[in-house]
């Protein structure tokens, strides 16, 4: 009667939650507090590999797409000599009007970046800030997998199934 | 305004953001959708589209400061995702269905009633020692953190995933469903429903919100309201300012965190139920 543990499973979660939470049966995340001490420093050196390997992902996510919005900007103005003055008639209404053209498809940016301009290769920028979150729940898989959490990993895959799903039923 | 006098004071003003942001967890939407629709009059499609690239500035420039200083409770931050992700699909197929100012009123209640809760738990904010909840127990979500504002480590239990998990749900829902930042229901939830130290609930609710907002920005790029002359200072000017915020988040006390946001929530609350009463 030692090591039992009580065989009802895991109670679901109420709202929105995967289906086969309780098909984990036992041997979940919760059994780590009860590891030995050279065990349990072991797994916090784990642990804090893999929040610097994220911490890394994102200081490189975020600091590539500063660089590309700034270079894009600086290409808007070059090209765009009106746009420079610091006062005078032309107002940055005409530029967030309603009919002011600004690539929103793939195939427009990369035809827009093509021909670097500097609206396409500030989008660019812009849809890299956008995956930084979902390349750190990417990166939160392969972490989880390496500390050979199986629940939380799959926790983790059903959120970034759901975050790609949702970009493929945008349309985009 | 000429275009570039609209590109550096709009950086600046979202510098600003990006620290209040970061500080409480929130994203700077709450700002920059106000800033740049009464302000600079921009349609308010795009001021939206705006506000999704600053809420995904805020998550991923304060994240990397916050996690070294390991505020983050990343395992409860992602077992919560499972409920906000599934809200914000879901809600993206309800908002044909549901009378938005009926929604606005409702959740500028709600919003208001946890501003209140969120305050009367200032003086009972010491974190748990047990917890007997099977789910935080089963998934390990109890974690422990670093304040170097108190100078000590500091150990915390997680209760109340069941309400947790249903409240993070509504959150994705109704960011989906009325484009407000969902760090406003986030926070709460985590503060009060699973009892989280303040500090660890805006930290997560940071984290949370970038992967939340990345849900759904792929469909406000394909609408084409992700300007790139607004998106541009937005982006650069949020950034700056929520490494700085996330700096700032480890020397204030939880108290200082907890009432900056329980003013940002009174605000958000009046400006949602202004929006339900009078269109």
């Amino acid at each position: 009667m030692t090591d039992m543990h009580e065989p009802t499973g895991t109670p679901k979660p109420s709202a929105g939650e995967e289906p086969d939470l309780s098909a984990y049966g036992l041997g979940g995340s919760g059994h780590r507090r009860h590891l030995t001490p050279e065990e349990a420093a072991e797994m916090e050196k784990k642990v804090r590999q893999v929040e610097l390997a994220i911490s890394l992902v994102l200081r490189i996510g975020v600091v590539v797409s500063v660089a590309v919005i700034a270079v894009g900007l600086v290409l808007m103005f070059a090209h765009h000599s009106a746009y420079l003055p610091i006062s005078g008639h032309f107002s940055f209404h005409k530029l967030t009007a309603q009919s002011t053209p600004f690539p929103h498809s793939f195939s427009a940016l990369g035809s827009s970046i093509s021909h670097l301009q500097g609206r396409g290769i500030i989008v660019l920028g812009v849809l890299i800030l956008i995956l930084t979150p979902i390349l750190r729940v990417a990166v939160g898989v392969i972490s989880f997998l390496y500390e050979e959490d199986i629940p939380m990993a799959l926790i983790t895959l059903y959120v970034l199934a759901v975050l790609i799903g949702s970009f493929f039923l945008a349309g985009a | 305004m000429t275009p570039i006098d609209f590109v550096i004071s709009l950086a600046l003003i979202s510098v600003a953001a990006g620290v209040l942001g970061s500080l409480i967890g929130l994203g700077g939407g709450v700002v920059i959708v106000p800033v740049l629709t009464l302000l600079y009059h921009v349609d308010i499609r795009l001021a939206i589209g705006a506000s999704i690239v600053s809420v995904i500035a805020t998550s991923s420039g304060a994240a990397t400061a916050y996690v070294r200083e390991r505020m983050t409770n990343l395992r409860a931050g992602m077992f919560l995702e499972i409920a906000t992700t599934t809200g914000a699909v879901s809600g993206a197929y309800l908002t044909t269905l549901l009378p938005t100012r009926f929604l606005f009123v409702f959740f500028g209640l709600v919003l208001g009633y946890s501003s209140f809760a969120t305050f009367r738990r200032r003086h009972t904010d010491k974190p748990l020692t047990v917890s007997k909840d099977r789910i935080a127990n089963y998934f390990n979500l109890h974690g422990s953190y670093y304040d170097p504002a108190e100078q000590r480590e500091i150990p915390y239990k997680v209760v109340g995933t069941k309400p947790g998990l249903s409240l993070m749900y509504v959150a994705g829902l109704v960011s989906a469903l009325l484009g407000i930042g969902s760090g406003a229901l986030k926070v709460p939830a985590m503060d009060s429903a699973m009892h989280l130290p303040m500090k660890v609930s805006s930290a997560t609710s940071n984290f949370m919100i970038g992967v939340t907002a990345a849900a759904s920005a792929g469909v406000y790029f394909v609408r084409g309201q992700i300007d790139p002359i607004i998106a541009a200072p937005v982006a650069i000017g949020v950034l700056v300012g929520a490494t700085f915020g996330a700096r700032v988040l480890g020397r204030v006390t939880s108290k200082t965190v907890r009432l900056v946001f329980v003013i940002v929530l009174v605000v958000i609350s009046i400006e949602m139920l202004q929006k339900g009463i009078f269109p």
